[in-house]
């Protein structure tokens, strides 16, 4: 047989971003001034040379096919020079160096579906992972999960009402691939890993699956005859960290992989030191195709912080001030003993003090 | 296609119901209407299988080995396990393309980037994955090489994927933003793309990742996201117009103003005066952006920029969540040679990691395992009063280097001095 020929690539690694740039924006690059928010969804900087730009920014669904962004591009060129970006939450932005066209933009973008939002004091778009459509190791499904709670949520993101901007994310596992977020939804398990002890020996690399368990509960051993893993259950935090280098570990479990609920992570340094998310509501059912429940404790955790945050306070800022106690009472939520960290490094999450709220 | 060939998904049809955008009429768009029998077919199993874990409220992907040739990462191979029952997803990898930096496109590009993708793939993309990648979602294993050589040629490349140095994400920073410090774009493009050999072929402990934000509102999440942050700041004055802080108080007024930012200040360094202009005491200034985020109008960051890095952000996985820590508080950015040495801190922090790491185990994890100090001793770094929140509790530790250590700070500080007096 011939031996095909095999295409060397080209390591270019990471493009330059100036040949896609708006022209406005490489012209005047370092060189801003200011920058004021007109109304939800649209900014405007404004240059030290004078020049200004309108920003208009558009929730999609994340998950894109050919047709939609060729329908985002056509509006792109129709009102805003052809350029786009997209920010961190996967939200699109158009540049416009004509204030005239941003009213119709917005037009276009309503009328073809987006929803224009999502700047300033919004709830913005929910930071997401893979799910069930592609990844290998989910519990649940991020894109339906957001699709759910975004329909519920979009007038949040559609004004600018909440003391300070809230970014709610959702992860399949806990791992935990979407982060920190002032809200964040996630996978949580709730029983060991059931293992299929027929495929180990030959699915899995046994030392490194029992380096990977954060608590030491896996140990090597024989069942009928041939070699596997076994899992101190008493140990087991039912992380799945098992899961991914050793698939007959199956973790996940139509009943009893849940759900839950985290606040007050922060990667902002304004006002205080980045934060991490601290648990708040668990035991919530992974109910496809809308997930009810989750989505009712994330509004009125909302609507507690919209009706007692003070200006500028984020989530975590607003708890800091109120108090965990106040928090319980306000959301009605259970406090519960797996609230209190027993982690390494839990100490100092206790109260070594004689503040207390009540 | 015909109808009884569709898969009925009464799950996912509830998620076209709602006014945010349907995800699930997207890919139903791709069956119905693609002039492709391949890519409806494509779709039209996608939809059955992820019906499938609807119902069953489980996954069936499993992940394999897949790459293309010369490369030893950049795609997550994704395998059905229930193929038999959805052959034409039955192969469904993802490729992770690296994103121009400060994500920019034109349409035109995003045009050909999507005649390719449906040429080969499945025609669903995300801009971009949680890393930053642009993530084109499902192909075979045949065609992801015919894919990537194809938008190879027009100047896009794989990112990471597995133990590796990982695709960079940076913010719009100095493109659009009056708050950036720093050419974000530069630092992201000369990071990432000095260590290209690292990012194809997997062979480091675990990931590593570049994050840049161009002020410390840190919009890229790099403190907490990424093993290796560069965050723009600077150290002289924030530049106040007082007339404009003026027309602020005057339409906000004293209590809004005393409330909402000379309270919030985390150092408490700010002083409201009587004949309503700002005061602020810089050398307490701790560069929070919280009085420039409301006041973006009178309040600029100063003028002698540069960045903070801060190493060894991670997620739970394996010994729970870490923050960066501070290395080094502050560098100059200006020359060739600055940016050549921050190009080296990061290559002798890849090196050390690469050589001490445990499998599996991250920057930070190993930095936590080792020490502090252990690692600054093994990049060559001096250490520094920032890069703590408090000097040590603890009494058990062993420090019969006291006198050489305390005449190293001095030396150091008169080295400083002289250096500063030039």
């Amino acid at each position: 047989m011939a031996k095909r020929e095999m295409r060397k690539a080209i390591e270019t690694g990471c493009p330059d971003g100036f040949q896609y740039m708006h022209p406005l924006m490489v012209k005047n690059f370092g060189q801003w001034k200011t920058h004021d928010h007109p109304r939800p969804g649209v900014l405007r900087h404004i240059a030290k040379s004078g020049d200004a730009i309108w920003t208009v920014r558009a929730g999609t669904q994340r998950i894109l096919d050919v047709f939609t962004l060729r329908q985002l591009c056509d509006i792109g060129d129709r009102y805003a020079d052809g350029r786009v970006r997209f920010t961190i939450r996967s939200n699109i932005e158009y540049m416009l160096a004509d204030e005239e066209k941003v009213a119709p933009l917005i037009k276009a973008l309503e009328a073809a579906g987006f929803v224009v939002g999502g700047t300033g004091n919004s709830v913005a778009m929910i930071s997401h992972t893979q799910g069930w459509l592609h990844c290998d190791i989910p519990g649940t499904d991020a894109s339906g999960v957001v699709k759910a709670m975004m329909d519920e949520l979009i007038d949040e993101f559609k004004s600018c009402n909440m003391p300070n901007r809230v970014h709610i994310t959702t992860s399949c596992c806990q791992i935990n691939c979407g982060g920190q977020g002032d809200i964040a939804i996630n996978v949580q398990h709730t029983k060991p890993p059931r293992i299929n002890h027929d495929l180990v020996a030959n699915m899995c690399e046994r030392p490194s699956v029992v380096a990977r368990c954060p608590v030491a509960a896996i140990r090597p051993a024989q069942v009928n005859g041939k070699p596997t893993l076994e899992v101190d259950e008493k140990k087991c935090i039912c992380c799945g960290a098992c899961y991914p280098p050793c698939p007959p570990m199956q973790i996940n479990d139509p009943e009893h992989t849940k759900l839950a609920i985290w606040v007050g992570g922060n990667h902002s340094n304004a006002r205080s030191k980045p934060s991490f998310q601290k648990l708040v509501a668990s035991g919530i059912p992974n109910n496809p195709p809308r997930w009810p429940e989750a989505t009712a404790i994330v509004k009125r955790i909302l609507r507690c912080y919209k009706e007692d945050g003070r200006d500028w306070e984020r989530v975590n800022d607003w708890i800091d001030r109120i108090g965990w106690p106040r928090f319980f009472e306000l959301t009605g939520l259970p406090f519960t003993k797996y609230h209190i960290d027993n982690w390494r490094g839990a100490r100092k999450s206790l109260n070594a003090s004689t503040y207390v709220r009540i | 296609m015909s109808d009884e060939k569709k898969h009925a998904t009464p799950m996912l049809d509830e998620l076209e119901k709602g006014p945010w955008p349907s995800f699930v009429s997207g890919i139903k768009n791709l069956r119905d209407g693609h002039p492709s029998g391949r890519v409806n077919g494509m779709a039209n199993d996608l939809l059955g299988q992820l019906e499938h874990s609807y119902e069953t409220r489980k996954g069936y992907w499993k992940g394999g080995t897949v790459s293309v040739y010369g490369y030893g990462g950049g795609i997550i191979p994704r395998f059905s396990e229930v193929g038999q029952q959805f052959p034409e997803s039955k192969e469904f990898h993802t490729l992770r393309v690296q994103p121009p930096a400060g994500h920019h496109y034109s349409t035109d590009i995003l045009r050909q980037l999507a005649d390719s993708w449906e040429k080969w793939g499945s025609g669903l993309v995300t801009f971009h994955g949680q890393t930053g990648n642009i993530m084109f979602i499902g192909a075979t294993t045949e065609n992801t090489q015919k894919f990537f050589d194809e938008i190879n040629d027009y100047g896009f490349d794989l990112g990471g994927a597995g133990p590796c140095v990982r695709t960079s994400q940076s913010c719009v920073g100095s493109a659009r933003c009056e708050q950036s410090c720093a050419n974000e774009h530069k630092i992201h493009r000369m990071l990432v793309n000095n260590f290209t050999d690292d990012v194809h072929r997997p062979a480091l402990p675990y990931k590593f990742k570049f994050k840049i934000s161009g002020c410390p509102n840190d919009c890229m999440n790099a403190i907490e996201r990424s093993d290796f942050a560069v965050i723009g700041t600077w150290r002289d004055e924030i530049v106040i117009e007082q007339d404009q802080w003026k027309k602020y108080v005057d339409k906000k007024g004293r209590q809004h103003v005393i409330d909402n930012i000379i309270t919030r200040c985390p150092t408490k360094c700010m002083s409201l005066k009587n004949d309503d202009t700002l005061d602020i005491d810089d050398r307490n200034c701790v560069k929070c952006m919280h009085c420039l985020n409301v006041v973006p109008s009178a309040l600029s960051p100063g003028e002698d920029r540069g960045v903070s890095v801060l190493i060894g952000g991670k997620r739970t996985l394996k010994i729970g969540d870490l923050m960066g820590t501070v290395i080094v508080p502050f560098m100059k950015l200006d020359t060739e040679a600055d940016y050549e040495r921050l190009v080296e801190l990061a290559e002798s922090s890849i090196d050390f990691w690469a050589e001490n790491g445990l499998e599996h185990e991250r920057c930070g994890e190993m930095i936590e395992r080792i020490g502090l100090v252990n690692f600054l001793d093994g990049i060559g770094v001096e250490v520094d009063p920032n890069m703590i929140d408090h000097p040590r509790e603890s009494s058990y530790v062993r420090m019969d280097g006291w006198d050489e250590e305390a005449i190293k700070w001095f030396e150091q500080k008169r080295d400083q001095s002289l250096a500063a007096a030039g």
